[in-house]
Parts: C-alpha cells; structure tokens; sequence
C-alpha cells in the first residue's frame, strides 16, 4: 500500500506535466493559428492542462474513498 | 446574546482598560505618523462604544445583583472592578439578617437552657436553704422537732421491730446533718412518719424484711441468755440480801422480844417490891433483883434498839435492791421481786409489832417508874419526917415497938394524928383537884391515845396499802403468767400448722422428686440399650466396610494395571504430538528478514495427524490459511517494515474520508515537517482521547516493537484513523497472521507440554 502511495504521486506527476505540455502545446498552436501569435491562449492552455492534471491526481487519491454505484444489467439472456 | 455582547464587549473594555494607556498611546503614535484624522475618529468612536458598554454594564450591576454575580462569575477580574465601582457585593446585606435570625435563636435557646438550669439551681437553692434554716432556726420550727422526734420514734421501733434501710436511721439521729441527701430524706422521712403513724403497723412492717432464723434465735438466745444472767445475779443478790434481813429481823424480834420480856419482869418485879410487904432481906433481895432487872432491862432495850437499827439498815438494803431489780424490768424476776417485797413486808410488820409491843410495855413500865418513883418518895418524905419527929429511932421502926417510950408513942400519935389530918385535908382537896385532874389526865391521855392511834392507824394504812399494792402486783404476775401461757399454747398450734403444712409440701415434693428420678432412670437405660444396639450396629458395619475397601482396593488395583498400560499408550502419543509441535515452532522461526517462512502446511499436517482429541483438532484448524499456504513474515521483518511506513503514515495524518483534497495531502506534508514527536514513547496503560492522535500512536507503536510487543504494537497501530489506517493495513494484516500463528502455536506447544509432562487431559 505503501507503494501504491509513491506510485500514485510518480502517476500524478507524470499525468500533470503531460496534460500541461499538451495544453501549451494546444496552446501554442491556437495561439498561432487564430489567435495572432497572443501569450493568453498558452497560459490559458497550461492552465487547462494543469487544472486537469490536478483534477485528476485528486480524483486517483479519493477513488478509495469514492463510492462507485454500478449499474447491473440484468439480461434474459444467457452471458458467458 | 446579551451575555456574549458583554463578554465581547467586556473583553475588549478590559483588553484596553489592561493594557489601555499604553496600547492607545502606541496607537495614537503609530497612526499620528499615517492618516491622523481617520484614526483618530475610528479610536474615538471605537473607545466611546467600549465606556458606553462598561459604563452600562456596571450601571445594570448595581441594579440587579444576580447580574452582576452573573458577570463576575464569567468574566476574571470584573469582580475587582465592580468592587472598586459599586463597593462590596450586596449578598452582604443578606447576613446581617440571617445573624439576627441566629443570634435571636440561640438567646431563646439560651434562654431556655438558663430556665432549666435555673429552675434547678432554684430547687437546690431552696432545699439547701430549707435545710440551713432548719437548722440555724430551730425556734420557729418547733413543730418540726416534735414531728422529728415523732419520727425518731417511729424508725426506732421499726428499726426495732426488723431490718430498716438505714436512711431513716441516720437522718434522725444525726440532727446536725448538713449534706442535700440528708435533707431530702429529711422531707421524705418527715412525710413516711405522718403516714407510718396514721397507719397500722402491720402495714409498716411490709417494707421491713424478715431477719434470717439464725440471727433470731442467736438473738434470741443472747437475749436469754443476758436474762438468765441478770436473773441469776438478781436473785443471788436478792437471796443475800433477804437472808441478810430476815436474819437481822429476827435478830431485832428476838432482842425486841427479849427487851420486852426484860421491861415485863423488871415492872413486875418493881410492883412486886412496891407492894409486897415482905422481910427486910427479901426485900433488900428484891430490890437487888430489881436493880439486876434494870440493868438487864437496859441492856435488852439498847440490844434492841440496835438490832432494830441494824434490821432497817438492812430491810432498807433490801428495798433498794429490790428497787434497782424492779428497775432492770426483767420479766422472770418478778416473782422473785414479788416474793421479796412481801417477805420484807411482813418483816417489817413484825418488826413494827414488836417494837410497838416494846413501847407498849415500856410507857406501863414508865407509869409503874413513876408510880414507884412517887412511892418512894412518899416514903423518904415519911422517914424524913419520922426521923425528923424521932430522931432517935432508926429507919426500921417496926421492929422497935417494944423499945419506944411513952412520950415517944404520944408524940408519934400526935404526929400520926396531925398527918392524918393533913392527909385527911390534902384527901378533900384531892377529892376537889380530882375531877380537874382527871380531866387533865383524860385529856392528856386522850392526846396520847390520839397520837398512838394516829400512828397505829399510819402504820396499819401503811401496812394495808403495801398489801393491797403486793396484792396488785401477785394479781399481775398472775395475769401475765396466764396470758404467757396462752401465748405459748397459740405459738405452739401456729407450730404445729406450720409442720402440718410442711409436712404436707414434703409429701408433694417427694412424689415429684420420685417421678422426675423415675424418667430419668428410664430415659437412661432407654439411652444405654440403644447405644449397645447402635454399638453392635457400628461393628458389622465396620466389617461389611472393611470387607467392601478390600475388595474396592482390589478392583481399583486391576484398574490400575489397566490404566497404566492406557497410560502408557498416551504417553507415547503426547511425546508424537510434542515433537511435531516442536518441528511447527522450528519451521516458524524459518523467517528472513524479507521473506516470509516456508509455507507451515506440511508441519500442520504432521500435527493435526498426531492430534487425537477436540482440543488440539480445534487448534490446528485456527490456524490461518495464509500462514498454511504462504508462511508468515517474522517480527524483525514486520518492524523493518513499519520503520519505512511510519513516514508514510506520518505525511497522510491528515488525510481521511471527508479531508482528501490535494490541499489536504500538502497541509499534511506541511504538517509531518513541522510537527516533531519522539521516536519512540512508553505507551500509556489506558489510552485517552489525547493519545489517539496518529503521531502519538506510531511512536507508542515504535517503541513497543522495539521492545519485542508486536501484539501492543498492532492494536496501537490498529487505532489509526483515515488515510493513515489504508497505508498501513496491509502491515496490520500481516502482523495480525503472525500473531495468530504464534498464539495457535503457542498453546499447541504448552498443550503438548503439558500432556507430556503429566496426567493433563483435555476436556
């Protein structure tokens, strides 16, 4: 469990600095593309990948605790 | 809300009031720098709000008390305040009126207490008081001497009569008696006489107690015995003197008789020489015999008179003694008193006889004196004158007539004729005299006769009076002997009821006696016959026992034989157990410090085949399916590995189910870096709600690993909440495998041991 811990922190990070590259990245090219070269679509985009980085890092540390409802399709058929 | 204001508001007062000057100086220094104004309004404002709030905090105390209690409970230091403001609380007020409550309740109680006191102090005042003034006034409390001395008298006849108790006794007798009790039965005794008096004594008797026999008939036997002795000595001394007497009276009769007798012959003879005309010899004879019957007479008579002298003496002995006996007032001595009086007065009767028979005698014998007296001096005067006439003639003239002369004759005629005339005159004149001379001689005799009659009569009374009083007495002694008589012969009849009735409760009690001997002896042999049967009884059941342990020791010895071979059967089957159980423990110490021990399923199997009853059956299937299949991790290991979780459970303290925001994760880690506890801490007996903080708990749980305590250590661990708890559940599992195994094997082996060791059997 404890490793599982130091796995979750190495997963977040690496999760976060990917988002956040992809959203400068996304950022980068927005900017380029429609936005007349302007710095706000890179913050804007690294912001974004951030936030999702960090979303997601806190939602892998709450699954434990996170209560998944789970719904049971009940067919007449017969699965294997 | 009203209280939270004023607290607030309170608080921040004394906050400034505290610190106050120098917290508005710093204030007003520090803002005169910047905006003054702005600041200046805020703290004036700020400072207005915050008197106000005092101001009227203090003013609502100082009218209602209950707050101001209130406020000076909550807030510290308000009650200095307040004091300072308002003076001391007003709960003052109440004492003053409770203490006059109090104070009012314990002078009534006082009071009361004094009313008693008092009133005894009166009482004993009073009776000390009667008893002083009885004492120091006797004279206007003359009643009470009498009454006293009627009380005396009443508790000396009962003290008398029997046994008294003794307060009667002292309290009379002791007139001077100062102490209080002495009084009080002073009043008692003076209200028991009044009523003693007024009752009969019968009554009185009720409280006296009977004296026990002994003492009665010793008593009465000293007292008889002081009779008899007075008596002895009465009548001894009766006796003595009455011999004494009669003797000296019959002395006196007899001299009186004798005197008598004398003066009767001696008149005799006198008369006899005055009349007879005998011859000169004879009469010169006579007259001898006459002077020889004087002195005789004389003689008798002083005899007499000292022998009567001496009979007085002692008839006047006689009396007093009789007297003195009268005196001793003993009973039996009457008689004897009696018979002495009478015998002194007959004494004295005939005493008296004779001596008046002597004076009878004595005045004829004076008569006949004077009568010769008279003669002879007739005579001498005749001589005298015929000597006178005739000188010559001699006194015997009758022998001389023939010698006388003729002249002689004629003279002697003429003389004789001359004194027969005067004798003729002196006869007239006698014959004249005589009636006056009888007379005077009937007078004087009558006087004389009146005088011996007075006393023949005094005598004659006095006699009689000591007859009738002799009488009396005899008549007495007779009554009294009478009527002791009777009181005998009625004692004697209450004597023999009394035996009669003794003889009758004898008679009862013999029955009684017989009876209650008879049941006894029957109840006694009834006790004996059963014991011999119970005796016999015992005996054959001492056999059939005997006979039965025999055969008992018998069977239990073949029982023996077979047990010892079961027994041995056991032994060997305990020593099989043992050493798989030994081989167990072995392979549980095959750990590594990383890996796990070898998988523990074939050793179970050896055991659980040498298993023979429920117990241990129940012991090998506890044992977990981990430990059978993988094998458990050792204690170094497990502690190896808290070591590195404990960082990890450190950094996640804060993090649990509603705490799990990244936020949290970085308040934590800030947390576990700042935060600094002992590596390891003596965890506490009982766990309070301080402990159960995480870092506390882990370092509790550190120190009890490294002393050996896993089981300690995993329920510390166990106590983790949250996120903490997930980290190190996996540990906590293992540690609990670990545990299981060693508890399962643990009694394994101390159940092998001791079935080994002895008897021991599993139920």
């Amino acid at each position: 469990m404890a490793e599982d811990h130091g796995r979750k922190w190495d997963r977040c990070l690496a999760d976060t600095v990917v988002k956040t590259a992809t959203g400068l990245g996304v950022g980068i090219v927005f900017s380029v593309i429609l936005f007349k070269r302007r710095t706000w679509p890179l913050w804007f985009g690294s912001g974004l990948g951030l936030g999702m980085g960090y979303n997601n890092c806190q939602h892998d540390f709450r699954s434990p605790y996170l209560v998944h409802g789970h719904i049971v399709k009940v067919s007449t058929e017969r699965k294997v | 809300m009203l209280r939270a204001c004023l607290r607030g508001a309170n608080a921040t007062a004394w906050k400034n009031f505290g610190n106050g000057s120098r917290i508005t100086q710093q204030h007003c220094r520090h803002y005169t720098a910047g905006e003054p104004s702005g600041a200046v309004k805020v703290l004036a404002t700020s400072l207005l709000a915050v008197s106000g709030g005092v101001g009227g905090t203090v003013l609502y105390a100082k009218w209602d008390p209950k707050f101001r209690a209130t406020v000076e409970k909550n807030v510290p230091y308000s009650d200095q305040l307040f004091s300072l403001a308002l003076g001391p609380a007003a709960k003052d007020a109440n004492l003053p009126i409770r203490k006059q409550a109090e104070s009012v309740q314990p002078p009534s109680m006082m009071e009361k207490q004094v009313k008693p006191s008092k009133a005894k102090a009166e009482k004993k005042v009073t009776e000390a008081s009667e008893g002083p003034v009885k004492e120091s006034s006797p004279a206007p409390a003359h009643t009470a001497p009498s009454i006293e001395e009627a009380s005396a008298e009443a508790t000396h006849i009962i003290s008398a009569i029997g046994e008294v108790p003794s307060i009667p006794a002292t309290c009379d007798t002791e007139a001077t008696a100062v102490s209080e009790e002495c009084t009080e039965c002073h009043h008692q005794e003076q209200e028991k006489p009044a009523v003693m008096v007024d009752v009969e004594p019968s009554t009185a008797e009720e409280p006296l107690r009977e004296r026990p026999v002994e003492e009665v008939t010793a008593r009465l036997a000293q007292q008889d015995q002081e009779e008899l002795d007075t008596l002895a000595s009465l009548s001894t001394s009766l006796d003595d003197s009455l011999a004494n007497s009669a003797k000296a009276t019959l002395q006196a009769i007899g001299a009186q008789e004798a005197a008598l007798q004398a003066i009767a012959q001696h008149t005799l003879r006198l008369r006899e020489a005055m009349e007879a005309e005998v011859s000169s010899q004879e009469k010169s004879a006579q007259w001898k015999e006459l002077e020889e019957a004087l002195t005789h007479r004389l003689s008798a008579v002083d005899d007499a008179g000292s022998a009567l002298q001496k009979a007085n003496e002692s008839l006047d002995s006689l009396k007093a003694i009789i007297e003195r006996s009268k005196g001793l007032k003993v009973p039996a001595a009457r008689p004897l008193i009696l018979a002495a009086e009478e015998n002194l007065h007959n004494m004295a009767v005939d005493l008296d006889k004779a001596v008046t028979q002597v004076q009878t005698a004595e005045s004829e014998a004076k008569i006949v004196s004077q009568y010769s007296e008279l003669v002879n001096e007739a005579k001498q005067q005749f001589q005298r004158e015929v000597t006178s006439l005739t000188p010559d003639i001699q006194a015997n003239w009758k022998g001389l007539t023939g010698k006388l002369s003729a002249d002689d004759l004629n003279a002697l005629i003429a003389h004789a004729h001359r004194r027969i005339d005067q004798l003729n005159r002196e006869l007239a004149e006698q014959r004249v005299r005589e009636q006056i001379h009888i007379d005077a001689a009937l007078d004087q005799q009558k006087l004389e006769d009146q005088r011996a009659l007075e006393k023949a009569v005094n005598t004659s009374l006095q006699h009689v009076r000591e007859e009738a009083r002799l009488e009396q007495e005899r008549k007495l002694a007779e009554l009294r002997e009478v009527m002791e008589a009777e009181m005998r012969t009625q004692l004697r009849r209450q004597a023999a009821a009394h035996t009669d009735h003794v003889q009758d409760v004898l008679k009862v009690q013999e029955q009684e006696l017989k009876a209650e001997a008879e049941q006894v002896l029957s109840s006694k042999m009834l006790e004996q016959e059963t014991r011999y049967r119970q005796l016999g009884q015992e005996q054959v059941d001492n056999f059939t026992l005997d006979m039965n342990a025999a055969y008992a020791r018998l069977k239990g010895m073949e029982e023996a034989i077979d047990s010892h071979v079961v027994a041995e059967e056991e032994a060997r089957r305990a020593h099989q157990l043992w050493l798989s159980v030994e081989a167990l423990t072995y392979s549980l110490k095959s750990a590594d410090v990383d890996t796990p021990t070898v998988p523990l399923e074939s050793s179970a199997k050896a055991v659980r085949e040498n298993c023979h009853d429920d117990f241990a059956v129940a012991l090998m299937s506890a044992l977990p399916e981990e430990s059978l299949q993988r094998g458990v991790y050792s204690e170094a290991a497990l502690r190896a590995r808290f070591n590195s979780l404990r960082s990890l459970a450190r950094r996640v303290a804060l993090v649990d189910e509603s705490h799990n925001s990244l936020y949290q994760y970085f308040l934590s880690y800030v947390q576990a870096a700042l935060l600094f506890e002992r590596k390891q801490e003596v965890p506490p007996t009982q766990l309070s709600s301080d402990d159960l903080d995480p870092f506390k708990l882990l370092s509790y749980a550190s120190y009890c690993l490294e002393h050996g305590d896993l089981e300690l250590a995993a329920k510390l661990v166990n106590q983790l909440r949250g996120e903490a708890r997930r980290v190190v559940e996996d540990w906590l599992t293992e540690a609990r495998l670990t545990l299981e195994t060693r508890q399962v094997v643990g009694l394994l082996s101390a159940y092998a041991n001791a079935v080994g060791l002895g008897t021991t059997q599993a139920p």
